[in-house]
C-alpha cells in the first residue's frame, strides 16, 4: 500500500501537524521532569520556569487546533488520515492538560519550598513523576510508529503509578496524624501525588488514541483501575 | 398456512393476464407485418433495378461485338500510285475482291447491294495502311473491315429469316452471301474498341463514344475548376467568417433553394446569357462546363457547409486557446479536419453533374459531331447527349449502342460515387 | 524518526499579475457578470468557486479574450496583466494568448502527432529558431507536464492515442510550451477519474512556481485541495474572495456559508 499520497502537499501538511505534537510532547516531557525535579531541590527558579513554560503549550494546543481544523476543512480525510487528525486533536488536548498539572506541581513547589520536608515520600513521588514520563515518551513514540502493542503496554503501566499513588496517600495520612504541623505540606504533597496519577491517566487515554488510530478498533475497557483510595475509610 | 395463489390475489387476476398476452401477440404481429413492408418495398425496389439493368444488358451486350469481314486485298498498281496517294480507287480494290468472291453477280442493282456489304469506312483504312507503306502496292494484304449495319444485324441474329421479304431488311440473296461469306470463315465477331476509340458517325457500326467521352471530360473539367475553389471558398467564408446577420441568412436559404432548381432552368439560363450575351460558342464543353459548375457548387457549398460544422469547436478553441489567429485555426486545423466530407461532397456532386441532360441539350451539345473536341471551346456533345441523340437514330444498330452507352455512363456514375464512399469511410472520425 | 519539519504557511506577499476593475459581461441581453473586482497574484493558484451559470467561465475566458470570438459578447471595464490593459486596441489577442495560457475542459488535443501538438504554439509564434530548439522545448514542457516518461518513446503518435489524464496532461504541456506567465483553466478535471484528477492537481501545484494559475472548478474540494486564494461567484457578482483556508473555515460572507456547506446551488 503506498505510503504517500499523489497530492504531495497533503503529505507535509499531516506530517506537520504531527510535527507539532511531537513537539508539545517534548515540552510537557520537560516539564514534568524540571517540575519534579524543583520539588525535590527546592530549586524556586526552575519552578518558575516550569510554570512560565506552560504558555507555550497551550498556544501549541490552539495551532494543533486550527491547523486540524485547516486540514478537515481543506483535505476531507477520510479512514487512515481521519483517525490520524482526531487522534491529533485528543492527544493534544490530553497533552495540555497533563502540561497544567506539571505547571501546577511547580506552583505548589513555591509554598512547600518554606516548609520542612517530608521524609519518606520523596523517592516514592521522583519514582511516580519518573514512571509518567517514561509513560508519555513511550506513548509518543508509539504514536510516531504507529505502534499498537507499545501503546496497549503503555495502559498496562498505569497500575503501578496507581499503586504507588495508593502508598503514597496512606503515608501522608500516617504523616498527618503523626503530628499535625505536617497536614499543610502534607496536603500540598498529596495533591501533587494526585496531579500525577491524573497525568497518568491522561497518558493512559492517549495511548488509548494511538491504539484507535493505528487499528481502527477502540481497545477494550479494560484497562486496570488501581486506585483504592476512594475505599480507604481509615488508616490504624 | 392459507392457500393462496397469486393468480388469485391482486391485479394479477387470471383474466387480465390473457389480456395481457394478447397485446403482446398483436405487438408481435405488428412488428413482423411492419418487416415484412420493408422487406416488400426493398425488394420492389431491387426488382426495378434488376429489370432496367436486365433490360440494359440484353439489348447492349450486342455493341460490344461488331462483325467484321477479312478480305485478301490485291493493291493494284493501276488503281493506287505512290504520286496519287492519298487519292486512289480503294473502294475499287475493296470491291475487286468482293466480287472475285461473287463472281456470278453482274445486275447492276446487285453489284451495288454487294458492295454493301462492307462498311463504308473500310476503304480509308484500307488507304490509312497503303500510306503508311507504299511498299504494298503491288501487293496483297489482309483486311479486316466492319461490315455494315445491316449485315452485323443479321450476324447477331436480330434479323428474323422468317419474316416475309418486303418487311425485311436484307433479301434472301443478300443473306445467302453473307452466309457463304461466314462459312469460308471470312466473317469475325472480335471485340467493338470503336465503341470507344471512334467518334460519333452515321453508321452505326462506325459509330463510337470518343467524342462523347472527350466532351464530357472537358466539361467536367471546367466545371470542377470552377466550382470547386468557388464553392469551398464560399462555404468556408460563409460559416467561418461572415457576421451571422439577416444578410448572411438569406445567401444560405438561397442557396438552398438553388440546390433544388431544375437543371433545365440552368440550360435555359446558360443559353440566354452564356451564349446569347457573351457570345460563347455553341455546343463548346466550356459553356456546358460553365452551367454545369452553377448547378454543381449548391451542392459543394452545402456539403462542404456541413462537413466544417462537424468539427467539434473543441479542437478551434484548443487552436484558439493556444493563440492560433482566425485564418490559422480555419485553414491549418478546420479544413484538413473537414477535407474528407468536402471531398465526398464533390464528387457526388461531380457526378451528377456528369449524368446532366436538359442544361446540356440548351446549350446545343447534342450536335452531330465527327470528331473528338480538342479544346473546350470546340463544338462537342457529352455522354448523355450522345446517349439522347443515338436514341432517336433510325439504324437498328443504334438500338444496341444506347444500351451500351448508358451501361458505360452508368460504369462511370457508379465508380464514381464508390470512390466517394471509400473516401468517407476512410477518413472517418479522425479525432 | 520520520524528518518533520514545521511547515510555515506562506503568507501570500505575491504581487498583483492580472487586476480586473468594474468588469461587466453581456451576452446579448444578458448581464452575464455584474462589476467584479479582483486582483489574482502571481506564482498562486486562484480558484473560482460557484454554483452552475454564476459567470465563473465568462469571467476566465475575458483573461485572454476568448470571449471575442463570440459576436453578442460585450465586455467593459478594465482588465490589466502586469499593467497592461489587455482590451485596449493596440493589442493583438493572439499575441496575448501565447502569454495566457489556456486548459479546456474536455482533453482536446489536436488530432496530430504528441510532438506536433506541444511544438504547434511555439511554431506559429516563431518561438524556435530551428529544430533543435523546438525539439527543446517540447522536451521541457512534456517534463513540466509530467508526461515525458510516458511520452518520449511514442512523441510521433496521435495524441489521441493517450488516455484520458494524459491527454489533459498534454494539452497542459501544449499550453506552457508558450511560455506563458498566466495559466487558466476551464475544469481541467471534470472529465477525468480521481486518479488522474490527482495527478494534475500535483501538476498544478509545481506549476504554480512558475505561473499565475487560475482554475475554475465546480468542486469545492478541488478548490480547497489546489489553491491559495479562492473566489465565490454567485449570479455573475464576485461574493467573497480570500486566502483558501480561511474561506473554508470561516468566510464572512453568508452566501458563502451557504455555497460551501452545500446549501444552496
Amino acid at each position: 500500500m503506498n505510503e504517500q499520497h499523489i497530492a504531495s502537499a497533503y503529505d507535509r501538511d499531516l506530517e506537520a501537524i504531527q510535527a507539532l505534537i511531537i513537539k508539545m510532547g517534548g515540552l510537557v516531557e520537560a516539564a514534568i521532569a524540571d517540575g519534579t525535579r524543583s520539588l525535590e531541590t527546592r530549586d524556586i527558579e526552575l519552578a518558575e520556569k516550569v510554570r512560565a513554560g506552560d504558555k507555550a503549550v497551550d498556544e501549541l494546543e490552539e495551532r494543533v487546533n486550527e491547523e486540524a481544523a485547516r486540514t478537515i476543512a481543506l483535505r476531507a480525510p477520510v479512514s487512515r488520515d481521519l483517525r490520524i487528525i482526531l487522534a491529533v486533536l485528543r492527544l493534544a488536548g490530553s497533552l495540555e492538560r497533563v502540561g497544567d498539572y506539571a505547571k501546577n506541581i511547580a506552583k505548589r513547589t513555591f509554598i512547600l519550598a518554606e516548609m520542612r520536608p517530608i521524609s519518606g515520600s520523596d523517592a516514592t513521588l521522583r519514582r511516580m513523576a519518573r514512571e509518567v514520563e517514561l509513560m508519555l515518551r513511550d506513548t509518543l513514540d508509539a504514536f510516531i510508529a504507529r505502534d499498537a502493542k507499545l501503546a496497549a503496554d503503555v495502559i498496562l503501566r498505569d497500575e503501578g503509578v496507581d499503586q504507588m499513588y495508593n502508598g503514597l496517600f496512606r503515608e501522608f495520612l500516617t504523616h498527618m496524624m503523626e503530628d499535625p504541623r505536617n497536614i499543610t505540606a502534607c496536603m500540598h504533597l498529596h495533591f501533587i501525588a494526585k496531579n500525577i496519577e491524573r497525568m497518568g491517566d491522561l497518558v493512559t487515554n492517549m495511548a488509548e488514541q494511538v491504539i484507535y488510530m493505528t487499528t481502527g478498533v477502540r481497545p477494550e475497557d479494560n484497562r486496570p483501575k488501581g486506585d483504592r483510595t476512594s475505599s480507604i475509610a481509615a488508616v490504624d | 398456512m392459507t392457500d393462496m395463489t397469486p393468480a388469485a390475489t391482486g391485479p394479477l387476476r387470471h383474466g387480465n393476464m390473457e389480456q395481457i398476452r394478447a397485446g403482446l401477440a398483436a405487438r408481435a404481429r405488428k412488428q413482423i407485418r411492419l418487416q415484412i413492408y420493408g422487406i416488400a418495398a426493398i425488394s420492389f425496389a431491387f426488382l426495378m433495378l434488376g429489370l432496367l439493368l436486365v433490360s440494359l444488358f440484353s439489348t447492349g451486350y450486342k455493341a460490344f461485338t461488331q462483325t467484321h469481314l477479312t478480305l485478301q486485298v490485291y493493291i493494284d498498281p493501276a488503281e493506287v500510285t505512290v504520286e496519287n496517294l492519298p487519292r486512289g480507287g480503294f473502294n475499287d480494290l475493296l470491291e475487286a475482291t468482293l466480287f472475285s468472291e461473287f463472281p456470278e453477280v453482274t445486275e447492276p442493282a446487285d453489284v451495288r447491294a454487294l458492295r454493301n456489304i462492307f462498311s463504308s469506312a473500310a476503304q480509308f483504312e484500307l488507304r490509312d495502311r497503303v500510306v503508311a507503306d507504299p511498299d504494298l502496292i503491288g501487293q496483297t494484304v489482309t483486311l479486316r473491315v466492319p461490315v455494315s449495319d445491316p449485315y452485323d444485324q443479321l450476324n447477331k441474329g436480330l434479323i428474323d429469316r422468317e419474316t416475309p421479304v418486303e418487311n425485311r431488311r436484307l433479301n434472301d440473296e443478300e443473306i445467302a452471301w453473307f452466309d457463304a461469306l461466314a462459312a469460308s470463315g471470312a466473317i469475325s465477331d472480335p471485340i467493338n474498341w470503336a465503341l470507344i476509340t471512334n467518334a460519333d458517325s452515321r453508321f452505326p457500326e462506325l459509330a463510337g463514344l470518343k467524342g462523347a467521352l472527350v466532351g464530357s471530360f472537358w466539361a467536367l473539367l471546367v466545371c470542377f475548376v470552377i466550382s470547386f475553389p468557388l464553392g469551398i471558398g464560399a462555404a468556408i467564408y460563409l460559416e467561418e467568417f461572415a457576421p451571422k446577420n439577416k444578410l448572411s441568412d438569406f445567401i444560405e436559404v438561397n442557396i438552398n433553394n438553388l440546390a433544388a432548381v431544375p437543371s433545365v432552368v440552368f440550360g435555359l439560363l446558360a443559353l440566354a446569357v452564356f451564349i446569347g450575351w457573351f457570345g460563347m460558342p455553341r455546343s463548346a464543353p466550356f459553356v456546358g462546363g460553365l452551367t454545369l459548375a452553377l448547378m454543381t457548387m449548391p451542392t459543394i457549398i452545402i456539403a462542404t457547409r456541413a462537413a466544417l460544422k462537424a468539427v467539434p469547436p473543441s479542437i478551434r478553441e484548443a487552436a484558439l486557446g493556444v493563440g492560433a489567429s482566425r485564418q490559422q485555426v480555419v485553414f491549418g486545423h478546420v479544413v484538413p479536419l473537414a477535407m474528407p466530407g468536402i471531398l465526398t461532397g464533390t464528387i457526388i456532386g461531380l457526378a451528377q453533374a456528369l449524368g446532366e441532360t436538359a442544361p446540356l441539350l440548351l446549350i446545343g451539345m447534342n450536335a452531330f459531331i465527327t470528331s473528338a473536341a480538342a479544346s473546350p471551346f470546340d463544338s462537342a456533345t457529352a455522354l448523355p447527349t450522345q446517349i439522347f441523340i443515338w436514341a432517336d437514330s433510325p439504324e437498328r444498330g443504334f438500338v444496341s449502342r444506347t444500351s451500351a452507352a448508358i451501361l458505360v455512363l452508368l460504369t462511370f456514375l457508379i465508380t464514381m460515387n464508390a470512390v466517394a464512399i471509400y473516401l468517407r469511410s476512410r477518413f472517418e472520425r479522425k479525432w | 524518526m520520520n524528518d518533520m519539519r514545521l511547515i510555515e504557511r506562506a503568507v501570500d506577499m505575491n504581487e498583483t499579475k492580472i487586476s480586473a476593475r468594474n468588469v461587466n459581461v453581456h451576452y446579448g441581453s444578458t448581464h452575464a457578470i455584474k462589476d467584479v473586482n479582483v486582483d489574482i497574484a502571481d506564482k498562486t493558484v486562484t480558484a473560482f468557486i460557484g454554483p452552475s451559470g454564476c459567470g465563473k467561465s465568462t469571467f476566465l475566458r475575458c483573461l485572454n479574450r476568448m470571449n471575442d470570438t463570440i459576436d453578442i459578447c460585450r465586455v467593459t471595464g478594465e482588465i490589466t496583466i502586469d499593467g497592461q490593459d489587455i482590451y485596449d486596441a493596440r493589442i493583438d489577442p493572439v499575441q496575448l494568448r501565447a502569454k495566457v495560457g489556456m486548459v479546456f475542459q474536455k482533453p482536446n488535443p489536436f488530432p496530430k502527432s504528441i510532438y506536433d501538438n506541444v511544438a504547434y504554439g511555439p511554431k506559429i509564434h516563431g518561438l524556435a529558431r530551428n529544430k533543435a530548439e523546438l525539439d527543446d522545448i517540447v522536451e521541457k514542457s512534456l517534463r513540466r507536464a509530467a508526461l515525458w516518461n510516458e511520452a518520449k518513446d511514442r512523441l510521433q503518435s496521435p495524441g489521441t492515442s493517450l488516455s484520458g489524464g494524459q491527454q489533459q496532461r498534454l494539452c497542459i504541456a501544449r499550453a506552457i510550451a508558450t511560455e506563458p506567465e498566466v495559466l487558466l483553466m476551464d475544469e481541467p478535471c471534470s472529465a477525468l477519474d480521481p486518479i488522474a484528477t490527482a495527478q494534475v492537481e500535483e501538476l498544478i501545484d509545481e506549476l504554480r512556481s512558475s505561473f499565475s494559475v487560475v482554475i475554475v472548478t465546480h468542486s469545492m474540494q478541488q478548490a480547497a485541495r489546489v489553491s491559495q486564494k479562492t473566489a465565490f461567484f454567485h449570479l455573475g457578482n464576485l461574493v467573497e474572495f480570500g486566502e483558501t483556508g480561511a474561506i473554508f473555515t470561516n468566510p464572512e460572507d453568508p452566501r458563502t456559508e451557504s455555497y460551501i456547506s452545500g446549501r444552496i446551488g
